[in-house]
């Protein structure tokens, strides 16, 4: 069978399981619909949190991402990690016992005011559009390019699916299409590594070929590319280029950004019980860090196989000889999708592949991507209309090519890349699914029946919770088919607002019995102001200066959230050792949120 | 402020050093092996493998420690938990 048939056949396959789940798990009362009735055990919590977490950047462009970065690279994976750390110890045990909903729920309980409350509902509710701008584009590209849809009609499909069991089940649906969409995700992320591992390394796992040898050249694999970036003129792959303080900032602010971010904690208020939440995000890293050790490896795999692959290797098939080889035709398929290109700069017909860009950006185009002319050149290259830079490169590589094309790079059957696509919509799909359940309760229970409507019936909640699910899956849908452009750059902004705001306050609220209101608030806004004035500053008024040398003391935009986080701290503890102390209710509160057993059955009781 | 309960203010205490203790060996393996000593690390190569020890701290070693420290909370938590009769069953 052709790869679009298995495509088409697999991803149908997996879709008509989440429809399934969907319709089995529907949601009958708001407790169902915000937290799955907290019934969820904690392995399939676990698993559901990994696919949650785990979007179409991770599945997609995340190794790539290593690959061109090298030791850079491991601020995503420690960031992206380290911060389970930090949600088991310190944020998912107590906020199951607090045992509300949502997590401008404890805010605005916890500082004893509904302006806290606003201010959580508005962080949450930006910080998941801004991320499921991207999932819902993920969505489409997928389609686009495997199944050669329009990208429009990718994110109609992919919406109604989302639609389905987001609306229907709530929490409850969600939960267990996610635990199905890890099993697919990790399944059809594995399958490749351990085959393009097994190609390269000889090892059949990934984890142990990163640090083996070069298959049959008696040499370790992470020197063989450290010697072949020197040759090429990158910087070596194991040492990295940025600053240490900024490396230390970016991973601070992904691991404390990590922690704060609604939809991964309010997959710990699912679980029947304190103990359970602990464990669960055990589970969670576990399942997670199968696929997170998975990536540098293969980015590592890939790296090596494609700068031996195309350097110096003829566009066009030749007669053969000492040294000469000719560009295999998995290079011609992506060619034709954008992914690869090359400009012939000294007319050689033989691919260079050196550091630097290969040419400029259009006008108009935020960042350096192809844009074709539609005629080929002398060897049968497509030809493009950007301007070619003075440097040697002649090679454009989008970095998300190391996991799509790994399938063919490693000859593997025509299953495998249908797999490999379904893989990809399952991650981006459960995580589009956890975000709009977040703006959906944001919107029904921390507006609606906490702010604006306390008189709402359980009934009429249900129903709101569904109509905002439905509102929240159409703005998704149209910022995927309209993407705003800077999707990209305000992802920084997710993480570095989640790390300002919600994360200094939740450990706060829960560690320190004295914060009150007045600091709390305080330092929440003075935190999220700095960070993103800072983001604000470097990523849209003045983009041009964007570079180490104007940074604060070296830290980017990725890293500022840390600073904000701290200066969120600071602020908040001055401020409450001027102001008085919260009443005895809320000094009750943090006091019973810290022992796992219920001492008083009042404070379960919902609203 | 209130008077605190002293049965809890003991749980509350052991499980602030749990957290005092699992928090360093985070930090450790991330921040410090990972990112501040990870040029001198370099210098060492993981027996009969081709790690060099600080990169594989960045990109293996911390994300294995991290997934170990969980579960060492978890059991040292419910153990606490049992002692000091806060145990949910």
């Amino acid at each position: 069978m052709s790869i679009q048939g298995w495509t088409f056949l697999i991803v149908g396959l997996s879709f008509a399981l989440y429809i399934g789940i969907a319709l089995r798990a529907r949601a009958a009362s708001t407790k169902e619909f915000y937290v799955a009735g907290t019934g969820v055990p904690p392995i399939a919590n676990g698993m559901a949190t990994a696919a949650d977490w785990m979007s179409a950047a991770s599945f997609i462009s995340m190794a790539g991402l290593i690959s061109f970065l090298g030791y850079d690279g491991s601020v995503y994976l420690m960031g992206w990690t380290g911060g389970y750390v930090l949600l088991a110890l310190l944020l998912a045990p107590y906020l199951r016992k607090f045992g509300k909903f949502t997590v401008p729920d404890f805010i605005g309980d916890r500082y004893y005011s509904s302006g806290a409350r606003v201010v959580a509902v508005f962080c949450a509710i930006f910080i998941s559009f801004t991320y499921v701008a991207g999932q819902m584009r993920g969505v489409g590209i997928v389609f686009s390019r495997f199944l050669e849809v329009p990208i429009g009609t990718g994110v109609l499909v992919g919406m109604a699916i989302v639609f389905f069991y987001a609306v229907l089940g709530g929490m409850k649906g969600i939960t267990y299409t996610q635990v199905a969409q890890y099993c697919v995700l990790i399944f059809a992320y594995m399958v490749p590594a351990i085959f393009i591992s097994l190609m390269i390394s000889g090892h059949a796992i990934p984890q142990l070929g990163l640090g083996g040898e070069v298959a049959g050249a008696g040499v370790a694999l992470l020197d063989r590319l450290d010697g072949l970036h020197e040759q090429l003129g990158f910087s070596p792959y194991t040492g990295g280029s940025r600053a240490t303080i900024d490396v230390f900032f970016i991973t601070a602010a992904l691991m404390v950004g990590t922690a704060g971010l609604p939809h991964v904690i309010v997959r710990f208020y699912t679980v029947p019980r304190v103990r359970d939440a602990r464990s669960s995000v055990g589970w969670a890293l576990l399942f997670i860090a199968l696929l997170y050790t998975t990536a540098p490896a293969v980015a590592a795999f890939a790296r090596v196989n494609l700068i031996e692959t195309v350097e110096g290797a003829h566009y066009e098939e030749t007669a053969g000889g000492e040294n000469e080889r000719s560009l295999p035709a998995w290079f011609r398929t992506w060619e034709d999708t954008g992914l690869l290109a090359w400009v012939d700069k000294d007319g050689d017909g033989r691919v260079a592949y050196r550091s630097g860009a290969v040419f400029a950006a259009r006008e108009g185009q935020r960042k350096v991507a192809p844009v074709f002319t539609g005629e080929r050149g002398a060897h049968g290259e497509r030809l493009l209309a950007n301007e070619p830079t003075a440097n040697r490169n002649e090679l454009y590589v989008d970095r998300d090519i190391m996991v799509l094309a790994n399938p063919e790079i490693a000859r593997l059957p025509n299953w495998i890349v249908g797999l490999v696509a379904a893989g990809g919509l399952a991650a981006a799909l459960s995580t589009a699914a956890g975000l709009l359940l977040v703006v959906s309760s944001a919107v029904s229970h921390d507006l609606l029946k906490r702010s604006l409507l306390p008189s709402i019936t359980e009934a009429g909640e249900l129903k709101a919770a569904r109509i905002s699910a439905a509102l929240a899956v159409c703005v998704a849908g149209y910022l995927g088919v309209h993407p705003p452009g800077f999707v990209a750059e305000v992802v920084a902004f997710a993480f570095g607002l989640a790390a300002a705001s919600f994360f200094p306050a939740i450990i706060m609220g829960i560690f320190w019995r004295r914060m009150n209101r007045e600091g709390a608030v305080s330092g929440m806004l003075v935190g999220i102001g700095f960070t993103a004035a800072y983001i604000i500053h470097f990523k849209f008024v003045r983009p041009e200066d964007n570079t180490p040398e104007n940074w604060w003391l070296g830290i980017s935009p990725e890293g500022i959230g840390t600073v904000g986080m701290l200066i969120n701290f600071a602020v908040a503890a001055v401020v409450s050792r001027f102001t008085p102390p919260p009443p005895e209710q809320v000094q009750e509160l943090v006091e019973h949120i810290r022992i796992p057993k219920a001492a008083r059955t009042s404070a379960r009781d919902d609203g | 402020m209130r008077e605190a309960r002293p049965r809890h203010e003991a749980y509350w205490r052991a499980n602030i050093r749990i957290l005092a203790v699992l928090l360093s060996i985070w930090f450790t393996v991330s921040y410090v092996c990972g990112i501040l000593l990870v040029e001198p690390l370099n210098q060492v190569r993981i027996p009969l493998t081709g790690f060099k020890l600080g990169f594989w701290f960045a990109q293996q070693g911390s994300i294995y420690t991290f997934v170990v420290l969980i579960f060492v909370y978890v059991r040292l938590m419910n153990r606490l938990d049992d002692e000091h009769g806060v145990s949910e069953d």
